[in-house]
């Protein structure tokens, strides 16, 4: 519609017809600081105020001292001349790499007992993988910058003309127009809007994450720069503060027509916030790309590294200390036997020694071994463990963005990891900390149900009375059968209950209208008439089409009417009333108009209705009225609100309804529905005129007693009222989230909800994700409100709250009932003083034993500080989810941070570790590939420590035999190999394939995801146990060669055995001996495995066949068809060393998993005997048992309802025996 | 309605596209430890096992070995060192030995010596491969110093610490007074012979220098023929090593007296070393060597106990496969 509304101007002053909004200093929130832009126009031009804007002459920006950053923004760490010195430096910040440099460089001296190339050839493979690795993750930043980058805008080109430009294009002082629904590419000063009076309305949720619409308001002076011929000769200087983070002030004033006025925050349109229900604004650009607010106030996401990593490092720590002793052990022998041996070994010509072995200088000699020894032993620290990691790392993240499962239709977007370094993270998650608005809702409201007159009305029933009607109906016949997953088999049409109520499921409602998912037909087609209270009902109906600031919309195509509400739940209200009837059509300065029908029959009437005064809602009133004349000339007073508000304010014959409507109220609120009731005044004429006298005197007046007066004479009118029913409003949740809650909080995970929502809101989407439910017992935390004065205020609240956390603690340990569930609601301002340091722990320990906790009307700062709270408060892995820019901070601060991708702009988005486009994809994340992640790594760690020990300490054995002079007995090319070739793929390939249990299963058991947070694989048991099987595989690959090839022959035809043919045989029984370790760790065989780990074996006799051909390869010439392969003792002694060194490893599985299976193990028998298919009732048993005991999510709820009607089943009827299900 | 959205068509294309191999539902084979299988894993071990440790035993208990060390024997008690560097004084030595079973030829002679670092880092790399090589390359002698020039600069071959210090100690052998021939060709790899060590290349400048190593070489036979060089220059593992000296062609008949002439040359007195010699004949696992034969024995017996110790494990303690009560929300409710 944007454009073809675009000329015309909308007939409407919203200034004269609100009455609070546009007239007041924003609302200073908690995070926003004081607002300077009262006295702040002083210190313009001063230091920090330097900024000087020509609008609508950019050409003067183009060059210094004007000039400012382009609008081009990048996020990228590298640029193409940049890449290289910083990338190898990001490389060698890594201790590990750092090393291996070192004994790189000193390859290149003679202290070095290896060839250079075999030193340098795996270090610049490792890092250049790295780099490249790292490049390619750049590269995507890039084109993502370039998307956002490559938005266009229509900028004034000169002459009243406008054309479309890239973004990056934009400059300082440009003159731009943006359409409706369009996001702001720059911070802009509103000049002028498609309304009258200047007035736009703005979406500000990837700011702060609020979702109801903002009001900006240009300045007068510029009103007339309405069209885009107008900008042809406009020229306007502004003074105005240098780039600053904050989001909410805004000092400067703007030079026009040689006069001065001063622009505060109102008429600053930030970036990245969405113009809405406007149909263009023109503004000049005055911050751009990353001077802009939103880019100042991004942070650079902080390098996360998983708990596995960092354990990692530990250990590599530990091995360096290993590596240091057995270095120091090898160089003081070397020195012993220099100083008292060398001088007798005349074949070594002890006269002529250098340096390096100098019999008369034994201690600077041990010294320089010490380095060759450090060098020497360096196989014990896998060179390629952190390539191989990253490489496998990549892969996975390639399998999460591969994943079918995780791509959404709509968006056509896949999941995303957007670093890779988290995955195996994912499998450990303890905590979830979600943002609501975008993430677990879709900003959608829903007309669901109404009470008027105290009679409900819609049929359509909330999720989880469906569901627990199915299992009660499915379980009445059978006690055996257990809870089953309510979420499958969901094609029956109707349930009949034992009670007799019926309960339409599915598809039956009619062709959907978005935002009307009322099914009554009481109510429908006009059949309302024919109720009892059809008074009432039309009065109901007349407060929803009347009582609101929407404006409707003409399709000039269809003639259909939309509706541009402030709020979702208004267009829903507008919605519902169309649906009835009531189709509100039009609105002018003065009057709303309306269509009426009243029975299908009968044509529609158009009615006039005279608004005389609109009190819009604001979140202290809590509710809002309209005072019109309708055309009888009677003065009526709409008013919807909160129930709580609206029923203290009725009038005495008004309470006809109140109990009936309060039921319904405790119903709809049960059902997760947001609730508001609705009630009118009718007016005396006399009464209004002295109450408008009063009001417009209130509106008149000037300073800060203002507000104050207009909210006493509004609250004057709003009284007396009588009830008339209440609307339940469904807050679309996103597709699959309560499944996706609850299958997550069966898989053992805390879910907390962290909004900017008020706290109703906010209790509601509880309900409705079940993380709330009735019966819970649920713990508010808010301050008191009223007595704000000064700082006696904030002790009296911090003590207030301290008791509430007090009271709240000694609740939860005296409960002594275990199906007790509590929930923790906290509000902003309380979470303010709960995150003081002398008040968090306790806090947090409330919480911990809380089911599930809300915090609601929580700044983005402390969405942040919550997520640090329990990320090191409880010392597990947190994750935070959320779509906005308000998440940012939380999804930085947290150990994982995800981001919803596709809804909004991509703050949340570019902070993020992983992205995905719906909250239900967090299960599939979490479950499956964090589940798998997790155990690879670990596996693929443990592992990678036990081949290096068990290959690197043969190195140490050899030195004792060969007087420490650092010889080894392997071929220089073999140690080469041995990490880069011939053991990496067998290990990547665990790191990619590995499946304990395939994904169904790790969906079906959940519960299996408790192995990653109690971090059953990667504990120091296991990785002891593997480091112990390193060292007495080391120990049994020399010692069983060494006395084997000792001094006999070996072979039929007398040839002994040299240097060698030791090392080779010894070699490949390391070989045999790893490989065959990681065939007994798989449990999983795809023909990669297979071809990896019997490739490695057949590559290394490959390769020593080949490398035998070479005469480069000296004593190992030929060394296999020669030597080793026509003697029966090589083969022999590969066998007898590959079995010796697996069979302990090989007795401790066969015993774990009889004596002390682990889940999967036994999930992996039941599926290879088949029981689950042949066995169904055990299957589904276990499966339902799997589900950690849950206190919250859907099934829990399920639960509970399920004994709720048994137990007055039980009470009617003896005979029905119970059944509960633990 | 947005402008701005180009990548609208793109869509279904983004949609990944279904593999198997990007689904990770690969085709797996899943092996599983049940008890059928552990316990035929370890008895298969132990069957295998076994008999391989029997028959190696039984080979290496055929084997006819004669050890004798002569290193102390051979010298005068005091100042061995001295005696030995004498290039003057006659080290021939005689040792009688009696042959306990009969000896099949081929019978092979060992010379053994220890405590002789031959695998340490400066005698390992104190060589030219190039040089044995090819004659070309003679110059090459970086890695041999102190041993790759003589005084007047002209370069040894072959250079470097281990040909220098070549074993020297000869052994001439007659079994009942008759002397018998010690063949001393074919002891060493073909391949060295072929490849490795160059028939043109003919040793020069050796052993000319202030101190003698060891053996002297003749200088008309080319390198590739010198087969006691080439056996020698393959340095062994371990610092007691045998190396081939030669072979006997002829059958020696048990109580048959071995009579040896010993040079006693090579000094192993300055560090102590010891030097044996070895008359031994082989079978299929060359030399005598129980301990293979042993090692087989101890593992596959373990497999087998471990195999009746699974049995039992199973019988005592049996788990049904797949029995859901030992999952871990079973034993929860249990413990």
């Amino acid at each position: 519609m944007g454009r073809v509304g675009g000329r015309r101007r909308d007939r409407l002053r919203w200034s004269k017809l609100y009455t609070f909004s546009c007239f007041r200093t924003p609302a200073t929130d908690d995070a926003a600081g004081p607002s300077a832009a009262s006295d702040g126009g002083s210190a313009v031009g001063g230091p920090g105020f330097s900024r000087v804007v020509h609008c609508n002459n950019p050409v003067l920006h183009r060059r210094k001292p004007l000039k400012y950053p382009t609008n081009y923004i990048s996020t990228t760490k590298y640029n193409v001349l940049t890449f290289f010195p910083k990338a190898i430096f990001e490389q060698f910040r890594r201790v590990a790499n750092l090393y291996f440099l070192l004994t790189a460089i000193l390859s290149l001296t003679p202290v070095c007992p290896f060839s250079p190339v075999s030193m340098i050839a795996p270090l610049a493979f490792v890092v250049g993988l790295s780099m490249i690795k790292e490049g390619v993750e750049d590269w995507r930043r890039f084109i993502q910058d370039m998307k956002v980058n490559n938005r266009k805008v229509a900028v004034h080109n000169g002459d009243g003309q406008f054309g479309y430009r890239h973004w990056e294009d934009l400059c300082v002082g440009d003159v731009v127009k943006v359409e409706k629904d369009q996001f702001f590419p720059a911070d802009l000063l509103l000049l002028s809007s498609s309304y009258e009076d200047g007035i736009c309305y703005v979406e500000t949720m990837n700011l702060d994450g609020e979702t109801n619409l903002k009001v900006k308001r240009s300045l007068e002076v510029t009103l007339p720069l309405e069209e885009d011929e107008s900008f042809k000769d406009f020229r306007a200087m502004i003074r105005c503060e240098d780039p600053n983070p904050s989001l909410y002030t805004f000092v400067g004033n703007l030079e026009y027509e040689r006069q001065v006025y001063a622009i505060d925050p109102f008429q600053i349109l930030l970036r990245d916030s969405k113009l809405r229900n406007t149909a263009f604004i023109y503004g000049v650009v005055i911050f751009t790309g990353h001077d802009s607010k939103v880019m100042q106030n991004s942070t650079e996401s902080p390098s996360k590294r998983s708990r596995i990593e960092r354990k990692m490092d530990l250990i590599i720590y530990i091995l360096f200390t290993v590596l240091v002793l057995i270095s120091l052990i090898s160089s003081i022998g070397f020195a012993v036997r220099i100083k008292l041996d060398l001088p007798h070994w005349w074949y070594l010509q002890p006269q002529n020694s250098n340096k390096l072995d100098d019999p008369s200088h034994p201690a600077l000699s041990g010294i320089f071994h010490l380095i060759t020894a450090l060098i020497l032993y360096g196989y014990l620290i896998p060179i390629s463990l952190y390539v191989s990691i990253e490489l496998v790392k990549v892969l996975q993240a390639h399998f999460i963005n591969q994943d079918i499962h995780m791509f959404d239709e709509e968006t056509g977007i896949t999941a995303q990891a957007r670093t890779s370094n988290l995955n195996e993270e994912l499998g450990q998650v303890h905590t979830i900390l979600s943002d609501k608005t975008g993430t677990l809702t879709c900003n959608q409201m829903d007309f669901l149900k109404c009470s008027i007159a105290g009679v409900s009305y819609g049929v359509g029933s909330s999720e989880v009375e469906l569901a627990a009607a199915k299992q009660m109906a499915s379980g009445a016949d059978d006690q055996d059968i257990p809870l089953q997953d309510v979420w499958e088999e969901n094609n029956e049409d109707e349930i009949q209950l034992v009670e007799g109520v019926n309960f339409s499921v599915g598809n039956n409602r009619k062709a959907s209208i978005k935002s009307f998912s009322f099914d009554d037909d009481r109510l429908m087609q006009g059949n309302w008439t024919k109720e009892p209270n059809s008074s009432t009902i039309l009065l109901f109906f007349r407060i929803l089409s009347l009582c609101h600031t929407a404006i409707p919309e003409i399709n000039d195509a269809t003639g259909s009417i939309t509706y541009e509400a402030e709020s979702p739940d208004e267009g829903a209200f507008l919605v519902a009333a169309r649906e009835f009837g009531f189709e509100f059509f039009k609105r002018t300065q003065s009057s709303v108009f309306v269509r009426e029908k009243h029975t299908s029959s009968k044509g529609t009437t158009e009615r006039e209705f005279k608004i005389l005064n609109l009190l819009e809602f604001n979140s202290k009133r809590k509710r809002m009225s309209v005072i019109l004349k309708d055309e009888d000339g009677q003065i009526l007073l709409f008013c919807k609100g909160a129930d709580s508000i609206i029923f203290d304010r009725l009038a005495k014959n008004g309470r006809m309804y109140e109990a009936d409507t309060t039921r319904h109220l405790n119903d709809y609120g049960e059902a997760g529905l947001r609730t508001l009731a609705l009630s009118y005044r009718l007016l005396e004429e006399s009464e209004y005129s002295s109450w408008s006298a009063e009001f417009l005197k209130a509106k008149t007046t000037i300073g800060p007693d203002r507000e104050l007066q207009l909210e006493r004479v509004s609250d004057l009118i709003e009284r007396e009222l009588i009830l008339v029913g209440a609307t339940a409003v469904e807050d679309k949740l996103q597709k699959g989230v309560p499944q996706c809650i609850d299958r997550l909080a069966q898989a053992g995970l805390k879910i907390w909800v962290l909004t900017g929502d008020k706290m109703e809101t906010a209790i509601n989407i509880g309900y409705a994700c079940s993380l709330l439910r009735q019966g819970m017992k649920r713990i508010c935390l808010s301050i008191p409100t009223g007595d704000q004065v000064a700082h006696d205020a904030k002790k009296a609240a911090k003590e207030s709250l301290m008791l509430q956390i007090a009271n709240g603690s000694q609740m939860v340990k005296l409960d002594k009932d275990p199906d007790a569930a509590f929930a923790l609601v906290i509000d902003g301002k309380a979470l303010a003083f709960a995150l003081e340091d002398d008040m968090k722990h306790m806090f947090l320990n409330l919480a911990i034993e809380c089911a599930s906790v809300i915090c609601c009307r929580v700044s983005p700062k402390q969405k942040a500080l919550v997520t640090r709270l329990v990320k090191e408060g409880i010392g597990q892995t947190t994750l935070a989810i959320g779509d906005g820019a308000n998440d940012v901070g939380m999804i930085q601060e947290a150990d994982i941070g995800v981001g919803i991708s596709g809804v909004e702009g991509m703050q949340a988005v570019m902070a993020s570790d992983f992205s995905i486009s719906q909250f239900r994809f967090l299960e599939r994340l979490l479950v499956v590939h964090g589940h798998w992640c997790y155990k690879r790594i670990a596996q693929m760690i443990c592992y990678f420590f036990y081949k290096n020990i068990a290959f690197g300490l043969t190195i140490f054995y050899f030195e004792a035999f060969a007087g420490f002079s650092g010889q080894s007995v392997y071929d220089d090319w073999f140690m080469l190999l041995f990490n880069v070739v011939l053991t990496s793929l067998p290990v990547i390939s665990l790191g990619v394939f590995e499946q304990d249990v395939s994904s169904e299963i790790c969906l079906q058991f959940p519960a299996l995801y408790q192995q990653g947070p109690k971090n059953l694989f990667f504990d120091w048991y296991r990785i002891l146990g593997w480091m112990g099987n390193g060292l007495y595989s080391s120990l049994a690959i020399f010692f069983l060669n060494l006395c084997i090839f000792y001094d006999q022959a070996i072979r039929a035809g007398g040839q002994t055995a040299d240097m060698a043919a030791v090392g080779t045989t010894m070699f490949t029984c390391i070989i045999w001996a790893v490989n065959m370790q990681i065939a007994l760790t798989m449990s999983h065989f795809t023909w990669i495995q297979h071809l990896f780990v019997w490739g490695s074996i057949t590559t290394w006799y490959l390769f020593i066949l080949a490398y035998g051909m070479t005469l480069r390869s000296r004593d190992n010439y030929k060394i296999l068809l020669e030597v080793l392969g026509p003697a029966p003792l090589y083969w022999a002694a590969t066998l007898l060393v590959t079995a010796a060194c697996n069979i302990p490893y090989l007795i401790h599985i066969s015993y774990q998993r009889s004596c002390n299976p682990l889940d999967h193990h036994v999930i992996q028998e039941i599926k290879y005997l088949r029981k689950d298919v042949e066995d169904q009732t055990m299957w589904k048993r276990e499966r339902s048992k799997a589900r950690q005991k849950t206190k919250i999510g859907f099934t829990a709820r399920v639960d509970a309802k399920i004994k709720q009607i048994r137990g007055k089943l039980h009470k009617k009827g003896p005979a029905l025996t119970i059944h509960t299900v633990s | 309605m947005d402008p701005f959205e180009v990548e609208g068509d793109s869509r279904k294309s983004n949609k990944p596209k279904y593999s198997k191999f990007t689904q990770q539902e690969l085709p797996a084979c899943k092996p599983l430890l049940t008890p059928g299988i552990v316990v035929s894993a370890f008895s298969l071990i132990g069957i295998l096992f076994v008999p391989i440790g029997l028959a190696s035993l039984s080979a290496s208990q055929e084997i006819v070995e004669l050890i004798d060390r002569y290193d102390t024997s051979c010298v005068p008690m005091t100042d061995k060192v001295g005696f030995i560097q004498n290039s003057k004084t006659d080290k021939t030595c005689t040792r009688t030995l009696t042959v306990p079973k009969q000896m099949k030829s081929p019978i092979y002679v060992y010379y053994q010596i220890g405590d002789f670092y031959q695998n340490h880092r400066r005698y390992v790399k104190s060589r030219s491969d190039k040089q044995l090589r090819y004659k070309e390359a003679a110059g090459l002698t970086k890695n041999c110093e102190p041993e790759g020039n003589s005084a007047d600069g002209a370069p040894i071959i072959p250079c470097g610490l281990i040909a220098w210090s070549l074993f020297n100690d000869t052994y001439t052998i007659s079994v009942n007074k008759k002397a018998i021939e010690v063949n001393k060709k074919g002891i060493a790899w073909q391949s060295d012979k072929n490849n490795k060590f160059g028939s043109d290349v003919y040793p020069s400048n050796f052993q000319k220098g202030n101190i003698i190593g060891g053996a002297k070489l003749n200088e008309s036979i080319p390198l590739s023929e010198q087969e006691d060089l080439i056996v020698w220059m393959r340095t062994a593992a371990l610092p007691t090593f045998r190396k081939l000296y030669g072979r006997i062609e002829a059958d020696i008949m048990a109580n048959d007296q071995l009579t040896v002439v010993i040079q006693n040359n090579y000094n192993t007195y300055s560090f102590g070393g010891s030097k044996v010699l070895v008359l031994s004949t082989t079978s299929w696992i060359g030399g005598k060597n129980n301990f293979i034969g042993v090692a087989y024995l101890t593992i596959g017996g373990l497999c087998l106990f471990l195999a009746v110790g699974f049995i039992v494990l199973y019988m005592f303690k049996p788990r049904a496969l797949g029995d859901p009560s030992y999952l871990s929300w079973n034993r929860d409710i249990l413990d």
